[in-house]
C-alpha cells in the first residue's frame, strides 16, 4: 500500500468583536442590552477585585493571590453562558467566572486570607474550590460531567486551566475520558502565553491549543478570549454539545496583564512592549467601547457601576476581615473524615479543643 | 448469594460488589479491564452484563480514574474503582492525596469523597516487577484516607461493604495471593465496622499484630511458638483501633508485629509507638518487627526470600519471649 493520508484536522478560531472594534454582526450572540451591561459590570467586579486583592497583599494583609486581570472576557463570556445548576470546576486564577456563578467576593477573600471557608461550595452553586496542582482538576470536571449523564441529568461542567495545563498528562487524561465517556464536560483552556514564566513556545511546539482536542477524538475551538461575545457565543455552543454528551475543548487566547502570583515579578521575563500591545487589547475596554457605540452605556452608568462595585468588594473586604478574626484554629480538625477517628479525637483535645455539642 | 455459602476471598469481592450495585443505584463499578473481561483477577466478572449502566471499562490512565471518581462523587455517586496492581495506583497517588483525601476538609464538608479504590497488593504469586507492593504505610500516612486490608473471604465482604457505604475514602488493599486460597462462610449482607480491630486467637504471653496475607502466614507460625500467643489483625490500618491493640499487649506484656512491607517507616513503628504511648509501663521485653527488607521488592526468582514467612516470624516471636 502506497503512503496514504488518513487523517487530517483544521482549527477554527472565533472572534466576534475584533480589536479595532468591528463587529461580526452576523455572529453577535442574541444578548439583551441588560445582559450585555451584566457581562460588563462582572468584568469590572472582578478587575476591581483583584486590584484590591494585590495592594491587601502588598500590604501583608493577604496570602499570596493570582489575579486574573486581563482574561476576564474568557471567563466571564464563558460563565455566563452556563445555568444555574452547571458545574465550573476552577484552577487558582478563576476568579472572574467563580464570581459569574455565584461565589461571594466575600468568600475569595477569604480563600486569600487562607481560610477553608473560602473552599467552601457556595450554597445552591455548583462549583469545585480552587485546584492548587496544575491540570489536576480537568478530571474532576469529566467526573462530573459523567456522573450527571450517569443520572440522567443533562448539567455540564465547565473546567477552566492555563496554557501550562495542557502539558501535564492529567489534562490529556482527562480529554480522553471525556471523549470515551461522552462527558457532559467542557474545558476552557486559557491560553495566557505564559506558565509563571515559560512562553508557550517553551510549553509546546503545537501550532495551537485546540487541536490538542483532536488527539482525544473530541472537538476543538479556538476564539479571541479578549472578546467576551466571542467567547460566550462559542461557550454557548460547546455548553449546549455537552449536554448532549460531546465534550468540546476551547482555547481561549489571552494575555495575563499582571503576575502569575504576587509572589512573581513578571518584569523578570516579559518586555514592556508585549504588555503594552495586550493593553491595547483589554477585553473590558473593547467591551465598553462596544456598549458605548451603542448607545447602551455612557459616562453616568459607568460611574454608577463602578461605585456600586466598589461598595460590594469593600463590603466583602470588611465581612473576610471579621470572619478572619472568629477564626478557631481548633476547627481544621472538623472536617477531615465525616467522623473524627479515635486517634484524631486525641490529637484534637489535647490542642484544647472541645467536642460539638 | 446464598446465605453462608463458602467463597473464596475473589468470589467475596465479586459478590459483595453484586450486592451493593443490587442495593443503592449510585454505586459506580469501574477500572481497566472490568467489563467484559471481568477484571485481571476476575473480581468483576459478569458484572457489566447485569449492570451494564453502572459497570465500565476504563481508559488505561490510573490519574484519571482516581481523578474521574472525585468528578462522580461530587454529583452524588459512590464510585468504587479499581486499580489492577497497587503498584500502579502510584500513578494516581497525585490525585488520591491532593484531592481525593482532602476535599471534604478544604471545603468544610460541602463536597466529600465516598470512593472505595479497590487494588490488589502484595507477593506471593509470582508476578512481575512492580505487582507485589504493600504501601499501606505510604497511603495512612495521607489524612483524609482510610487503609483497609481484610485477610479472609468473610472479612473481605464485611469491610468492603462497609468501605462502599462509608462517606469517606477508602484504599481497600486485597492481598492477592489470598485471592484463591480456601473458600469461608460468608453470611449474606455481612458488614465489619471500619476501625475495629479483631483479635483473631486469644493468648496469654505475646501479642502479635498482622494483617493481610501476613496473619494466613503469622497463624501458621505461632503453631510453632512455645507459648500462648494473642494474634490481632487491625484489619483497618487507618483509622486503627489501637485501644484493642494497646488492651492486648497490656495483657501479654509483649508485641511484635508482621508485615510484608518494608522495615523502615512501616506500620510497625507506628503501632510501636503507640504501644509505647499507653502501655509502655506493661512491656515485660522489646518489642519485635518482623518485616520486608528496606529494598524493592524483588523479583520471584527472590521472592520468597523477602516476604516474611512462618519460620521469620517464630523466630521473632520468640525473641519477644526470650
Amino acid at each position: 500500500m502506497p503512503r496514504e493520508t488518513v487523517a487530517e484536522f483544521a482549527v477554527e478560531e472565533v472572534q466576534v468583536l475584533s480589536e479595532d472594534e468591528t463587529v461580526d454582526e452576523e455572529l453577535l450572540p442574541d444578548l439583551s442590552d441588560d445582559e450585555l451591561l451584566e457581562m460588563y459590570e462582572s468584568m469590572k467586579r472582578s478587575r476591581r477585585l483583584d486590584e484590591r486583592a494585590i495592594s491587601l497583599q502588598r500590604r501583608g494583609e493577604l496570602g499570596t493571590y493570582a489575579p486574573a486581570i486581563g482574561q476576564e472576557a474568557a471567563q466571564v463570556g464563558s460563565a455566563y453562558a452556563l445555568a444555574d445548576d452547571d458545574w465550573v470546576v476552577p484552577s487558582f486564577r478563576e476568579g472572574p467566572a467563580l464570581l459569574v456563578h455565584g461565589t461571594p467576593p466575600e468568600q475569595m477573600l477569604q480563600y486569600a486570607l487562607g481560610m477553608e471557608e473560602g473552599a467552601e461550595i457556595p450554597g445552591g452553586t455548583g462549583a469545585l474550590p480552587p485546584a492548587i496542582p496544575v491540570g489536576s482538576q480537568p478530571l474532576h470536571a469529566v467526573g462530573i460531567g459523567w456522573g450527571e449523564a450517569l443520572q440522567d441529568r443533562d448539567n455540564v461542567a465547565v473546567t477552566y486551566f492555563g496554557d501550562g495545563a495542557t502539558s501535564e498528562g492529567d489534562v490529556y487524561e482527562a480529554l480522553n475520558f471525556a471523549g470515551v465517556y461522552d462527558a457532559q464536560t467542557v474545558f476552557l483552556c486559557q491560553n495566557n502565553q505564559y506558565a509563571i514564566s515559560t512562553r508557550i513556545e517553551k510549553q509546546t511546539q503545537a501550532e495551537t491549543l485546540a487541536q490538542k482536542a483532536v488527539a482525544a477524538g473530541i472537538e476543538g475551538i479556538r476564539v479571541d478570549g479578549n472578546d467576551v461575545l466571542g467567547v460566550y457565543r462559542v461557550a454557548r455552543e460547546a455548553i449546549r454539545k455537552a449536554r448532549n454528551g460531546e465534550p468540546v475543548l476551547i482555547e481561549a487566547l489571552t494575555y495575563r496583564r499582571s503576575m502569575h502570583t504576587t509572589s512573581d515579578d513578571p518584569s523578570a521575563y516579559r518586555e514592556d512592549e508585549e504588555s503594552e500591545a495586550w493593553e491595547a487589547r483589554d477585553p473590558i475596554v473593547r467591551l465598553q467601547v462596544f456598549l458605548e457605540d451603542r448607545g447602551i452605556l455612557d459616562q453616568e452608568l459607568e460611574e454608577d457601576i463602578d461605585e456600586r462595585v466598589e461598595e460590594e468588594i469593600a463590603d466583602a473586604i470588611d465581612a473576610a476581615r471579621a470572619a478572619n478574626e472568629a477564626l478557631d484554629p481548633a476547627d481544621m480538625f472538623r472536617h477531615v473524615y465525616d467522623e473524627m477517628p479515635p486517634e484524631l479525637e486525641r490529637q484534637f483535645e489535647a490542642f484544647g479543643g472541645e467536642a460539638d455539642e | 448469594m446464598s446465605d453462608g455459602e463458602r467463597l473464596r476471598m475473589i468470589e467475596a469481592v465479586r459478590e459483595t460488589l453484586r450486592a451493593e450495585l443490587e442495593r443503592d443505584d449510585d454505586v459506580v463499578v469501574y477500572g481497566e479491564d472490568v467489563g467484559r473481561a471481568g477484571g485481571v483477577f476476575r473480581a468483576t466478572q459478569g458484572l457489566a452484563e447485569e449492570f451494564d449502566d453502572r459497570v465500565f471499562d476504563a481508559p488505561v490512565a490510573e490519574a484519571g480514574i482516581v481523578g474521574v471518581g472525585v468528578g462522580l462523587a461530587a454529583t452524588g455517586l459512590r464510585p468504587v474503582p479499581e486499580i489492577q496492581f497497587q503498584s500502579f495506583l502510584y500513578q494516581g497517588f497525585h490525585q488520591l492525596a491532593q484531592h481525593v483525601a482532602r476535599m471534604r476538609s478544604r471545603t468544610r464538608g460541602t463536597v466529600s469523597c465516598p470512593m472505595t479504590i479497590r487494588t490488589p497488593y502484595g507477593g506471593g504469586i509470582h508476578a512481575l516487577e512492580l505487582h507485589s507492593e504493600s504501601f499501606e504505610a505510604g497511603f495512612a500516612h495521607v489524612p483524609g484516607l482510610q487503609v483497609v486490608v481484610p485477610a479472609s473471604p468473610a472479612e473481605t465482604a464485611g469491610l468492603l461493604r462497609s468501605a462502599i457505604r462509608d462517606p469517606d475514602p477508602v484504599v481497600f488493599m486485597e492481598p492477592t495471593r489470598l485471592y484463591r486460597a480456601a473458600g469461608e462462610s460468608v453470611p449474606d449482607d455481612h458488614e465489619v465496622p471500619l476501625g475495629e480491630a479483631r483479635v483473631v486467637q486469644p493468648g496469654d504471653d505475646v501479642t502479635v499484630v498482622a494483617w493481610g496475607s501476613m496473619l494466613k502466614e503469622t497463624l501458621e507460625a505461632v503453631e510453632d511458638v512455645d507459648g500462648s500467643v494473642e494474634v490481632v489483625d487491625p484489619r483497618t490500618l487507618y483509622p486503627m483501633d489501637t485501644a484493642t491493640i494497646v488492651e492486648s499487649v497490656r495483657k501479654t506484656g509483649r508485641c511484635a508485629v508482621v508485615h510484608e512491607a518494608p522495615k523502615t517507616s512501616g506500620l510497625a513503628g507506628e503501632i510501636f509507638a503507640r504501644v509505647n504511648e499507653e502501655a509502655f509501663y506493661h512491656l515485660e521485653a522489646p518489642m519485635e518487627r518482623v518485616t520486608g527488607y528496606d529494598v524493592p521488592v524483588p523479583m520471584f526468582a527472590r521472592e520468597d526470600a523477602y516476604v516474611p514467612d512462618a519460620a521469620r516470624i517464630a523466630e521473632g516471636i520468640e525473641r519477644t519471649l526470650e
